[in-house]
C-alpha cells in the first residue's frame, strides 16, 4: 500500500512496505540519491536527513513513522545555483574529497546551526562526531561549520 | 559505436557532420599508436585523447579514478594551463576504458628498486615496464602515480591542441600565427579579433598535430601551482554528484549478494525458499562463491538475503587470528625468503659491537572500509554491455565483462563513476564480476548490485597481517648496524592472481617502505619473507609502507633513546638526502620540536620516504582523565612540484587520518574462518572529536614531481606510538595502540 510523505516540500507517494527505512524509500522509491547508505545501523551518519528541521538517521527511520513530518534531504537544502549557507561554506573551504559522507555531514551541520547559531569547537565535536568521514576531512569540516555560522549570522 | 557513447549522445551532435562525435586532440609518444577511443573503434590515429571540443565548450578527459584525491581537478588543470583555458570554462570527464590511457608510472614503481635508485639496472627495468604497461593496457589508478604519469603527457596534449587551434585561426584570418595569442578559451589577433576554440574546433581537427609543441615555462603558469576549486565540489555538496549506486535506469532492479564468509571458499548449498516468498523479491541467482538476491528495492534484497540458509565450504587458511599470527612468525625462515634487496656493509659482523638492540613488531589485517560499500550497475543485452562502477582499473572491467557475457570488448562500455572512497579497494573486481554475472542472467534488465556494509567489511582484500624483527647496534650516537626482517603475505601475488595474472619474482611491497629509506647506516640489511598465501590481501593506502614505516620508525625512536640522542637529530645525522633533511627540519620547526611542553603533554616524531615523497610528521598528545588525546599534528612533505597546494594539503591530512584510524583501533580478526568485525560499530574509524588540527607544509626540493595520495599515511602510526612512549614511557610494538592504552 502506498504511503504518502512530504519530501522537500512536495507530497510524494511511495509504494513500499511500512517498515522500509526512509533511506531506501528516498533512494529506491523516489530516486532521491543524494542521501547515502553507509552502514545501516546509525553508526556513520551518511544517511542523515531532516525531519521537521532536525537531523535524523534515515536508515533507522521506518517509512511508516514519518507521518506528516516535513522531510528535507540534501537536494532540498540547496541546489547548485542556489546553495544553502552550509553548502557554500563547504565550497569555500573545499571540504569534500570522495564526497560520499558529505550530504550527511552537511545535513547534520545545518541542523546544528539551526539549534546553536554560533557553536564552539566542543559543540561542533559533539554534534558532528556521529558522522564518519574516511577521507579525513574533519579539520575542514570544523572550519566550514564556523564559517557557515558567521555567514548565517549576517543574514 | 563510439566507446565514448554517452558523451557523444549527450552533447556532441550539433548539426555539423564534421563535429559530430567531437574533436579530440592529444599526444602520444610511444612507437605505435593505439586507436583513439574517442573516435570510435578501428581508427588508428596518432593521438591520445585528452581534449574534446563541442558546441558547448571544452571537455578534458581525466582518465584516472576520482576517489576523493582531487585527481580530476589537477589533471584537467595540466591541460587547461597549456590551452589558456580558465578552469571554470571546462568540463571534466573520466572517459572510456582504453589502453590509450595506460599508466606507466605505477608499474615503474612496481619494479623491485627504490624510487630513489637511479642505477643503470633500476632504470633499465623501469624502462622495460613501459612495454607490458602498454600491452596490458593497464589503465590503473593507484601507487600515487596519476600526477607523475600525466605531468608531461597532459600538458603536451594541451599544448598540441593549442597549437592547431592557433594554426586554424591563422588560416582563417590569413595571419601570421606567431602574432596570435590565446586567452580565456579563444585565439586573439593583434587587432582585437577573436575566435573561440569552439569556432575553431572543426578546422583545427583537420590540421596535423605538430611533433612537438613548446610547453609554458613554470614562471608563466597562471593556474598550476595555485589551489583550484575542485571541479567535483558543487556536485558533492548538493547531492547531485553521481556515484555508481546513484545510477537509475528504466526497469532497473536492485540486488545484493551473500557470499562465503570463509574467504575464497565455495558455497556448497543454500535454501532460498523463504527469501523467494518475501515481497518484492524477484530472483535468487548464483554468483561467484554465493548468491545474489534481486528485488524491487535494495532493502527488499537485504531483507531477503538475511532469510537464506547457506552451507559454506571451510576456509583454506588458518581459521583464527592466533594461528594466522603463528604462521607469520614461522615465516622468518630461509625457505620463505622473498628478497634481500638491501645489504650494505657487513651486518653480521657489525652486530657484534656497540650497544645491542632487539625487538619484534606486529600489525594486524586491516579493511579498507570505504564510506561507500561496494556497488555497481550493469545492463547486458545481446550485443551490448554497459557497466557503471567506481573502479581503479577500467580496462580490466572490459576483460571481466567479455569473459562473463561472451561479448566482444568493443561491445562493452565501462562508465567509471565517482567513487565513495577507494584506498586500493576499488582495484578489485569481485563486486563488478558479481554484478555482471547477475545482469548476464537477466539480459535486458539493468541491475544495481549493492553490498551491505557487513558484506563489505567481511569480504575485503585486506592489508596483510605482518611482523618485523629488528636487530641493531648503536655506537657514538649513530646506528652501527641494522638488520630488519619483515614477514608479510604477498599483495602483488594475491591481487594479480585474482585478476588472472602471475608476476614472477620477489614482491617489492613486502619490503616497501623498509628497504628504501634514505638512512646511511654503514651496515644495513633488509630481508623480506613471504608468508604463504591465505586470507586475500590487497593494496591498502600506501601498501607495504603502511606497516613497514611503523616497524622502521618505531625502531628508530627506540634506537635514538638507546643512543641518548634526540629523535630528530638522530635522523638528521644519518640521512644525506637533501629533500628528506629539509622535510624533517621543516616539521621540527613547525612543531617547535625540542621546546618544553606543559606537564602531561608530549610529542612524537616519525619520518617515511614512500612513493618518492619524504614525509616528516610530529604528533602531540595529552594525558587527560578520559585517556590520551591528540592535540596537534604537523606534517612536512616534498612532492617535487606542487601543482595544487590546497589539494595536496587535503591529501596529507586525509592520509594521516586514515593512518591514525588504523593505528588507534584498526584491527580485522578471524574466528572460525570468518572476519569478526562487521560494521563501523566494531571497526570504528577516527571521529571528528578525536581529530586535532593538522598543519601541512608542502615543499618542492625533490628531484621530480610526485603523487601525494598515499605518502601521508605511513608516518602517522609510528609518530603516534612514539608520542605515547614520550608521554608514558610505554613502548607499544603491536598495533592497534588502543589495545594497550586508552584514548580519550
Amino acid at each position: 500500500m502506498a504511503i504518502i510523505i512530504t519530501v522537500n516540500g512536495k507530497s510524494q507517494s511511495v509504494d513500499m512496505a511500512g517498515d522500509t527505512p526512509l533511506l531506501w524509500a528516498l533512494r529506491d522509491g523516489l530516486n532521491l540519491t543524494g542521501t547515502k547508505y553507509g552502514c545501516g545501523i546509525a553508526a556513520c551518519g551518511a544517511c542523515t536527513v531532516h525531519l521537521d528541521g532536525v537531523a535524523v538517521r534515515s536508515c533507522q527511520t521506518p517509512l511508516e513513522d514519518v507521518g506528516t513530518s516535513q522531510i528535507t534531504t540534501i537536494e532540498g537544502l540547496g541546489t547548485p545555483p542556489a546553495l544553502h549557507a552550509v553548502q557554500q561554506a563547504w565550497v569555500t573551504h573545499q571540504v569534500a574529497q570522495c564526497g560520499y559522507c558529505q550530504s550527511g555531514q552537511i545535513m547534520q551541520a545545518a541542523s546544528l546551526l539551526a539549534e546553536i547559531p554560533a557553536p564552539t569547537d566542543a559543540e561542533i565535536d559533539d554534534a558532528m562526531s556521529g558522522n564518519l568521514c574516511r577521507c579525513g576531512t574533519y579539520p575542514r569540516i570544523r572550519a566550514a561549520v564556523h564559517d557557515a555560522a558567521k555567514q548565517l549570522a549576517k543574514v | 559505436m563510439s566507446r565514448l557513447g554517452t558523451i557523444a549522445r549527450r552533447s556532441f551532435l550539433i548539426g555539423s557532420a564534421a563535429i559530430a562525435g567531437g574533436v579530440a586532440f592529444g599526444w602520444y609518444a610511444y612507437r605505435k599508436p593505439i586507436a583513439n577511443p574517442l573516435l570510435g573503434e578501428g581508427e588508428a590515429v596518432a593521438l591520445t585523447p585528452y581534449v574534446m571540443i563541442d558546441a558547448t565548450g571544452v571537455t578534458i578527459i581525466a582518465p584516472r579514478a576520482e576517489m576523493g584525491q582531487g585527481v580530476h581537478t589537477t589533471l584537467a588543470a595540466l591541460v587547461a594551463e597549456e590551452m589558456d583555458l580558465p578552469m571554470d570554462q571546462i568540463k571534466v570527464h573520466h572517459g572510456p576504458a582504453s589502453a590509450a590511457y595506460f599508466n606507466a608510472a605505477v608499474l615503474e614503481e612496481g619494479v623491485p628498486f627504490a624510487p630513489s635508485d637511479t642505477s643503470w639496472l633500476a632504470e633499465t627495468m623501469r624502462g622495460a615496464m613501459h612495454v607490458p604497461a602498454k600491452f596490458l593496457g593497464f589503465q590503473i589508478t593507484g601507487g600515487s602515480s596519476s600526477t607523475p604519469d600525466a605531468y608531461l603527457k597532459m600538458r603536451q596534449a594541451g599544448a598540441m591542441a593549442r597549437a592547431v587551434l592557433v594554426k586554424a585561426a591563422a588560416a582563417r584570418w590569413g595571419a601570421d600565427e606567431t602574432t596570435l595569442k590565446t586567452e580565456s578559451g579563444a585565439v586573439e589577433a593583434p587587432d582585437g579579433n577573436r575566435l573561440t576554440y569552439i569556432d575553431l574546433a572543426v578546422a583545427a581537427a583537420a590540421i596535423e598535430l605538430p611533433d612537438d609543441a613548446p610547453l609554458k615555462a613554470r614562471a608563466d603558469w597562471t593556474q598550476l601551482g595555485r589551489s583550484q576549486p575542485r571541479t567535483d565540489m558543487v556536485g558533492k555538496v548538493t547531492g547531485t554528484a553521481q556515484y555508481a549506486g546513484d545510477v537509475r535506469l528504466a526497469g532497473q532492479l536492485f540486488a545484493t549478494v551473500r557470499t562465503n564468509p570463509n574467504l575464497g571458499a565455495a558455497m556448497t548449498g543454500y535454501d532460498a525458499t523463504a527469501a523467494l516468498a518475501m515481497p518484492g523479491v524477484k530472483h535468487v541467482l548464483a554468483v561467484d562463491g554465493g548468491v545474489a538476491v534481486v528485488a524491487t528495492s535494495t532493502w527488499a534484497a537485504f531483507q531477503a538475503a538475511d532469510a537464506i540458509v547457506f552451507d559454506w565450504a571451510a576456509a583454506s587458511y588458518p581459521a583464527n587470528t592466533a594461528d594466522q599470527a603463528a604462521q607469520v612468525a614461522a615465516s622468518f625462515a630461509p625457505d620463505f625468503q622473498d628478497s634481500q634487496s638491501r645489504d650494505e656493509g657487513d651486518v653480521t659482523e657489525a652486530l657484534k659491537t656497540g650497544t645491542a638492540f632487539s625487538a619484534e613488531y606486529s600489525v594486524p589485517y586491516l579493511a579498507h572500509a570505504t564510506m561507500e560499500p561496494m556497488v555497481a550497475v550493469a545492463h547486458v543485452v545481446d550485443d551490448k554491455v554497459d557497466v557503471w562502477a567506481g573502479n581503479q582499473l577500467p580496462t580490466q572491467v572490459v576483460v571481466e565483462a567479455a569473459k562473463i557475457t561472451g561479448l566482444l570488448p568493443e561491445q562493452i562500455d565501462v562508465h567509471t563513476t565517482l567513487m565513495g572512497g577507494g584506498f586500493g579497494r576499488r582495484a578489485e573486481m569481485d563486486f563488478i564480476r558479481q554484478t555482471l554475472q547477475v545482469a548476464n542472467q537477466l539480459r535486458g534488465t539493468p541491475v544495481l548490485l549493492q553490498w551491505s556494509r557487513e558484506e563489505d567489511m567481511t569480504h575485503d582484500a585486506y592489508r596483510p597481517m605482518a611482523m618485523a624483527r629488528v636487530n641493531a647496534t648503536v655506537q657514538d650516537g649513530m646506528v652501527q648496524a641494522m638488520d630488519l626482517q619483515v614477514a608479510c603475505g604477498s599483495v602483488i601475488s594475491s591481487q594479480t592472481g585474482r585478476l588472472g595474472y602471475s608476476i614472477p619474482g620477489p614482491d617489492a611491497t613486502i619490503v616497501q617502505g623498509a628497504k628504501d629509506q634514505p638512512y646511511t647506516f654503514p651496515n644495513y640489511r633488509v630481508t623480506g619473507y613471504r608468508v604463504p598465501a591465505g586470507v586475500p590481501v590487497g593494496s591498502w593506502r600506501s601498501v607495504g609502507s603502511s606497516q613497514n614505516a611503523f616497524f622502521h620508525e618505531s625502531a628508530m625512536d627506540e634506537l635514538a633513546h638507546l643512543a641518548g640522542v634526540d629523535a630528530v637529530q638522530f635522523r638528521l645525522s644519518q640521512i644525506t638526502h637533501s629533500p628528506s633533511l629539509k622535510a624533517i627540519e621543516a616539521v621540527a620547526s613547525m612543531a617547535n620540536w625540542g621546546t618544553a611542553l606543559p606537564k602531561g603533554r608530549a610529542r612524537g616524531f616519525a619520518f617515511a620516504y614512500s612513493f618518492g615523497v619524504p614525509v616528516a610528521e610530529v604528533i602531540e598528545v595529552e594525558q587527560t582523565d578520559a585517556g590520551i588525546k591528540m592535540t596537534n599534528i604537523w606534517a612536512a612533505v616534498d612532492v617535487g612540484i606542487a601543482l595544487d597546494p590546497g589539494i595536496i594539503e587535503a591529501q596529507v591530512q586525509s592520509g594521516i587520518v586514515y593512518g591514525l584510524s588504523a593505528a588507534i583501533r584498526g584491527e580485522i580478526t578471524f574466528a572460525d574462518g570468518h572476519v569478526e568485525q562487521t560494521n563501523f560499530s566494531d571497526y570504528e574509524p577516527l571521529r571528528l572529536r578525536e581529530c586535532p588540527p593538522i598543519a601541512v607544509k608542502v615543499l618542492e626540493n625533490g628531484e621530480k614531481i610526485r603523487g601525494i595520495g598515499e605518502p601521508g599515511t605511513p608516518p602517522a602510526a609510528p609518530a603516534l606510538a612514539n608520542a605515547i612512549f614520550a608521554l608514558t614511557g610505554q613502548r607499544i610494538r603491536s598495533l592497534p595502540l588502543g589495545r594497550d592504552v586508552m584514548f580519550a
